[in-house]
C-alpha cells in the first residue's frame, strides 16, 4: 500500500498539466486591455516616428537645411516669392520679423524662427534630440540606480550607508541648480567632457544626456533601494543561498527580477520628466547646444516672438505636452498592468 | 589705463553707452540725426515757459536696478542718468541734445582752467553759495574726500591714477594732499597731475568726480547715495522695487548750461517687470519712459512701427561697437590671413538683422564709430571697389586667404552669451566660418559668466572668436583703440583684461603713445595719428567688427521737450508732463 506521500505524487503525475501563465504576459495582457494606455501609446509611437523622419521632411518635402541661419534667404508664400525675413513697416521701420506659418508642408509650413530657419523642420529635429536625450536619460538614470540600489540593498551596513548618503548630497541639491553647474562648466571646456579615455563633445547630446541622467539616479534609487531591502530577506533569497548560490547569482537571479517592475513602472514617468528637464535646461541655455536644437530651445527662440509669430514657441511647447501627457498616461497604464492588485480592476 | 574691477568694467560695457564728437562733420551728422528724430535738440526756453512745464511725477520703468548707489562705485548709464540730476562736478557736459550736449562747460567751477606746469597743474576756482541738499555749503575741501573716496571705494581708480599721490592710495586709505589742494578760504582747488592728459576734462565730468560733502564716510555707502549739489536729491532707492528722487530745496541756477532747474518735481525709477511690459505701460499712459538701455523685444519693436506711436519712439545712434574679438594667442587667428579672411567672410547684414535691421544697426569694419573724434570711414573687407563702405561679403577673397593662411579645416570656437542676440550671432559666425573652410562650434555662456571668461587669459585656450560689445566713456579715440586693443591692457589671468582679442602691435602702440602725448599741445595732429591707428588696427583684423548699434527711447503721450545728449542720452530733467 502507497504511503500517503506516494499518493500525492502519483495524484500529481495524473493530473493534467496546466499551462502557468508567465506574469510578464499577463501583464502585458492587461496592458493591452487598457484602451486608454493603448490609445496614449500610439501617440508616442507617432511622435517618435514623425521626429524620426525628420531628414526626409527637411530633405525631400521642404528642402531646407534647417540648422544654419537664413536670415537673407527667401521662400514662396501665397504664390510670391517672400523674405524669409521681413523688415518692419511704418516710418520707423524697426525690427525684423520672421515669416509666419504659410502652412504649405514644402514652404515655412509653421513660419520661420528669429534666424530665417524653419520652425517645422527644425521641430522634428527638434523632437528626435529632446526624445533622444528623455529617453537616454531616463535608461542611463535607471540602470545606474538600479545597479547601485542592489549592492547598497543586497550588501547593508557600510556599503548601503555610504552610497545612500551619496545619493542624499545628489539629492540635496535643487535640481536645475546642480544641472546648470554642471552644464556651465562642461560648457566651458571647447573640447567638452574628458575623463581618460572617455571623451564627449561639448556639443554632443550625450552630454546633456549625462547630465540629466546624473542629477536624477536618487530618484530611481530611493524606492529600488526599498523595494530589494523589502526582498532581500525573503524566503526564495535564503533558499537560494542554502542551494549556493553566490552574490551576483543572488543579485541579478533572485532579487532583480522580483524588483524590476518597479523601474518599468517608473520608466514612462521618467522619460516624461527628463523631457521637460532637458527643456527646461535648453530654454536656460545649458542643455543642447547648437548646432543641435531642442523643443526647448526652439521655445527659447520663439520667446521674443510671443505676440507676432507664436506658432514658434506653441509648436515645440504643444509637442512637449503631447508626450509628456502620452507618456504619464503609460506609465499609469504600466503601473495597473504590473501591480497584481490593479487585476481586478482591468479584469473585471 | 581705466580698469581697477571685472564688474566695474562689465558693467560699463553692457549697462552704459556714452559719447561725443568734435569734428565739424561730426556735429552736422548729429544735427541731421537729432533733427530726424523729432527735433529732440532743446532750445533755450524762458523761464516763463520753465515754470508752466514745472510739476508733475516722471516714472521710469527698469527691468532690473544699477546695483550698488555709491556714485563712487557705480558704473552703469542707469543711474549715471540720474546723478546727473543730483549731483555735479567741477565741469561737465552741457545739459543740451544734439551737438551741443559734447561740450565741456563748467559747472561748479567757475571756468575751466587752463593748464600750467606743462599740462599737469590745473587751478579750479569754485563757486561760493552753493549748497548740498543736506544744507551743507559746497567748499573746495569737499573736492578732496570726492577723490580721495575714488580710491578707498572699490571702482575704476584708473580713470584719476595720474593725480600726484594716487599710485600710493588703496581701498585701505589715501592722501592726495599734494595731489588735490583745496583753499577753502580762497575757493579754490588746485589739482596736480603727474603727467599731462588731454582727457582730463572728460574724466572729471564723469558721475565719479561728482562732488560730495567732505564728511561722507570713506567707505563705500552702499544704497545710500550722499548728497550732492543738484536740482534733485535722493530720497529713498531699494533695488528690489524702486528709486526716487525729489527735488533739492537748497537749489539754485548758476550754470543752466550745466545744470539747470528741472521739470518734473519727482523723478520715481521703478524695477522688476519685463521689458515688453514697460513698453505696454508706457504706451498705456501708465508709465512715462522705458528705461534706454533695457533691450526691447522684436515683438515690441514691430509694435513700435504703427502711426500711433511715432511721436513717442526715439531713434538716436550710438558711439558703441558690436564684435567679436579674434583669439591672437592661439590658431587659427594668430595668422594675419586668417582674421582678414573672416572678416572678408562675415556677413554683416545677417548680423545687423539678427540685432533688429537696418534702423536699428549700421555695418562697419572699423574700431572707431561714426560721428566719433578721429573717424574717418574705411572697409577693407567688402565685396566690390568701396573701401569706406560695407557692400557685402567677398567670400572668394576669404577662401584664397583661407587656403593661403594654411588654416583651413582647423576647429573654431565661437564664444557667445547665450541671449537671444549673443545666441543668434555666435551661430551666423559659426555658419560664416564654415562657409570659409574652419569647423566651428559654439560655446554659449551666460552674460554674466561670458564677459569676464573671454577676457581672462587662463580661458584663452578654449574659444576662438569671443563676442563682445563696447560703448563709450566719453569721447576721445583712445577709448576705443588703446583701451581695447593697447598693449598695456592686457591683463594675464585678470577677469578684467579688455584686449580681449590679446593683440598687440609694438609699432601701433608707439603710434597710440605718441598721439597721447600730443593730445594736449596739438589736438590736430594727434586725431590724425589716431585715424591711421584705426586704419592699422582694422587692417590687422583683431576683431570682426559687425555694427554700430542705435538706441530707441520709448515714451508716454504725455511727454515733451524730448532731448537726447549724445553723452547722456535722454536727459530726464529736461522732460515735462502734459496733463
Amino acid at each position: 500500500m502507497a504511503t500517503l506521500l506516494e499518493q500525492v505524487e502519483v495524484d500529481t503525475e495524473l493530473r493534467p498539466a496546466v499551462a502557468g501563465r508567465n506574469p510578464w504576459a499577463l501583464a502585458a495582457r492587461r496592458l493591452w486591455r487598457n484602451r486608454i494606455a493603448m490609445a496614449a501609446l500610439l501617440l508616442f509611437l507617432v511622435i517618435v516616428v514623425m521626429c524620426l523622419a525628420a531628414p526626409l521632411y527637411a530633405h525631400d518635402v521642404a528642402h531646407v537645411n534647417p540648422f544654419p541661419p537664413n536670415l537673407n534667404g527667401h521662400t514662396v508664400a501665397g504664390g510670391k516669392v517672400v523674405p524669409v525675413m521681413q523688415r518692419g513697416g511704418g516710418v520707423l521701420r524697426l525690427g525684423e520679423t520672421p515669416i509666419g506659418p504659410t502652412w504649405d508642408p514644402s514652404h515655412y509650413f509653421l513660419g520661420a524662427d528669429s534666424t530665417g530657419r524653419d520652425v517645422a523642420a527644425l521641430l522634428l529635429y527638434g523632437g528626435r534630440s529632446s526624445l533622444l536625450i528623455g529617453i537616454g536619460a531616463a535608461v542611463f538614470c535607471s540602470l545606474a540606480a538600479t545597479v547601485v540600489a542592489l549592492i547598497a540593498g543586497f550588501f547593508g551596513g557600510v556599503t548601503d550607508s555610504v552610497a545612500s548618503r551619496i545619493m542624499d548630497i545628489i539629492w540635496a541639491f535643487p535640481v536645475f541648480l546642480l544641472a546648470i553647474c554642471i552644464g556651465t562648466e562642461l560648457l566651458t571646456h571647447s573640447n567638452g567632457f574628458q575623463f581618460g579615455p572617455v571623451h564627449i563633445d561639448a556639443s554632443s547630446l550625450l552630454l546633456p544626456t549625462a547630465i540629466i541622467a546624473f542629477i536624477y539616479i536618487p530618484y530611481v534609487y530611493r524606492p529600488m533601494r526599498g523595494q530589494v531591502l523589502s526582498v532581500v530577506n525573503k524566503e526564495f533569497v535564503e533558499a537560494a543561498t542554502a542551494q549556493g548560490a553566490g552574490n551576483l547569482r543572488l543579485i541579478f537571479s533572485e532579487i532583480l527580477p522580483n524588483v524590476v517592475s518597479t523601474v518599468i513602472v517608473l520608466m514612462p514617468l521618467m522619460i516624461a520628466t527628463t523631457i521637460l528637464t532637458e527643456a527646461a535646461l535648453s530654454f536656460l541655455g545649458v542643455g543642447v547646444q547648437p548646432p543641435n536644437v531642442s523643443w526647448g530651445t526652439i521655445i527659447q527662440d520663439g520667446t521674443g516672438l510671443v505676440y507676432t509669430r507664436p506658432w514658434v514657441t506653441i509648436a515645440p511647447g504643444l509637442m512637449i505636452l503631447l508626450t509628456v501627457l502620452s507618456l504619464n498616461v503609460l506609465g499609469d497604464g504600466v503601473r495597473d498592468a504590473l501591480d497584481p492588485r490593479a487585476k481586478l480592476r482591468v479584469e473585471g | 589705463m581705466k580698469f581697477a574691477h571685472a564688474t566695474t568694467i562689465a558693467a560699463r560695457r553692457r549697462a552704459r553707452p556714452l559719447y561725443k564728437l568734435s569734428t565739424g562733420a561730426a556735429v552736422a551728422a548729429l544735427a541731421v540725426t537729432a533733427a530726424a528724430c523729432g527735433g529732440s535738440t532743446q532750445s533755450s526756453t524762458s523761464s516763463t515757459q520753465g515754470a508752466a512745464h514745472k510739476g508733475g511725477t516722471f516714472t521710469i520703468l527698469a527691468n532690473s536696478s544699477f546695483g550698488v548707489a555709491d556714485p563712487a562705485q557705480n558704473y552703469t548709464l542707469e543711474q549715471w542718468q540720474l546723478l546727473i540730476d543730483t549731483h555735479d562736478g567741477l565741469v561737465g557736459f552741457a545739459k543740451a541734445g544734439g551737438a551741443a550736449g559734447n561740450k565741456i562747460v563748467p559747472d561748479l567751477a567757475t571756468s575751466i582752467p587752463v593748464p600750467t606746469n606743462g599740462g599737469k597743474t590745473y587751478v579750479f576756482h569754485i563757486r561760493k553759495g552753493i549748497k548740498f541738499s543736506n544744507g551743507q555749503t559746497l567748499k573746495p575741501s569737499d573736492f578732496v574726500t570726492t577723490f580721495e573716496r575714488q580710491f578707498t571705494v572699490p571702482g575704476p581708480t584708473s580713470f584719476y591714477s595720474s593725480i600726484v599721490g594716487a599710485n600710493k592710495c588703496s581701498t585701505k586709505g589715501c592722501n592726495l594732499s599734494k595731489g588735490v589742494v583745496a583753499n577753502d578760504s580762497a575757493y579754490t582747488l588746485t589739482i596736480n597731475l603727474t603727467a599731462p592728459d588731454p582727457e582730463f576734462m572728460d574724466q572729471l565730468s564723469l558721475p565719479f568726480a561728482f562732488a560730495v560733502p567732505a564728511s561722507t564716510s570713506p567707505k563705500l555707502t552702499g544704497n545710500n547715495v550722499p548728497p550732492g549739489t543738484g536740482p534733485y536729491m535722493w530720497k529713498s532707492y531699494n533695488p528690489n522695487t524702486q528709486a526716487v528722487l525729489v527735488r533739492n530745496p537748497y537749489f539754485h541756477v548758476w550754470n543752466a548750461q550745466a545744470q539747470p532747474a528741472g521739470y518734473p518735481n519727482e523723478i520715481i525709477e521703478k524695477y522688476g517687470l519685463q521689458v515688453s511690459d514697460e513698453v505696454t505701460e508706457v504706451l498705456n499712459g501708465q508709465a512715462n519712459e522705458v528705461y534706454d538701455g533695457d533691450s526691447i523685444p522684436s515683438d515690441q519693436l514691430s509694435r513700435l512701427n504703427s502711426p500711433k506711436y511715432a511721436g513717442q519712439v526715439h531713434v538716436n545712434t550710438l558711439t558703441a561697437d558690436y564684435y567679436f574679438a579674434l583669439n591672437t594667442r592661439r590658431p587659427p587667428f594668430n595668422n594675419l590671413q586668417a582674421r582678414q579672411a573672416i572678416n572678408y567672410a562675415a556677413n554683416r547684414t545677417a548680423y545687423i538683422k539678427i540685432y533688429g535691421g537696418p534702423s536699428l544697426a549700421v555695418p562697419t569694419c572699423q574700431i572707431l564709430p561714426p560721428n566719433f573724434p578721429s573717424y574717418a570711414p574705411y572697409c577693407p573687407y567688402t565685396a566690390g571697389s568701396s573701401h569706406t563702405k560695407w557692400t557685402g561679403p567677398d567670400l572668394a577673397k576669404a577662401k584664397q586667404l583661407v587656403q593661403q593662411s594654411h588654416t583651413a579645416g582647423m576647429k573654431v570656437v565661437v564664444d557667445s552669451s547665450n541671449d537671444q542676440v549673443g545666441k543668434a550671432l555666435a551661430e551666423q559666425m559659426v555658419s560664416d566660418l564654415n562657409s570659409i573652410g574652419y569647423k566651428a562650434s559654439t560655446q554659449l555662456l551666460a552674460a554674466g559668466i561670458q564677459y569676464p571668461f573671454i577676457q581672462n587669459s587662463s580661458n584663452s585656450s578654449k574659444w576662438n572668436v569671443g563676442y563682445s560689445q563696447w560703448y563709450q566713456d566719453y569721447p576721445a579715440a583712445s577709448d576705443f583703440l588703446n583701451v581695447l586693443l593697447g598693449c598695456g591692457t592686457i591683463h594675464p589671468n585678470s577677469d578684467a583684461s579688455p584686449n580681449i582679442a590679446a593683440y598687440c602691435d609694438q609699432a601701433t602702440q608707439s603710434k597710440i603713445n605718441q598721439a597721447e602725448a600730443m593730445g594736449a599741445t596739438n589736438p590736430s595732429g594727434a586725431a590724425a595719428l589716431w585715424t591711421q591707428v584705426d586704419h592699422a588696427d582694422t587692417n590687422a583684423g583683431p576683431w570682426v567688427d559687425m555694427f554700430n548699434p542705435k538706441q530707441i527711447d520709448v515714451l508716454s503721450h504725455n511727454v515733451h521737450g524730448y532731448s537726447w545728449s549724445p553723452q547722456w542720452y535722454i536727459l530726464i530733467d529736461r522732460l515735462w508732463l502734459s496733463s
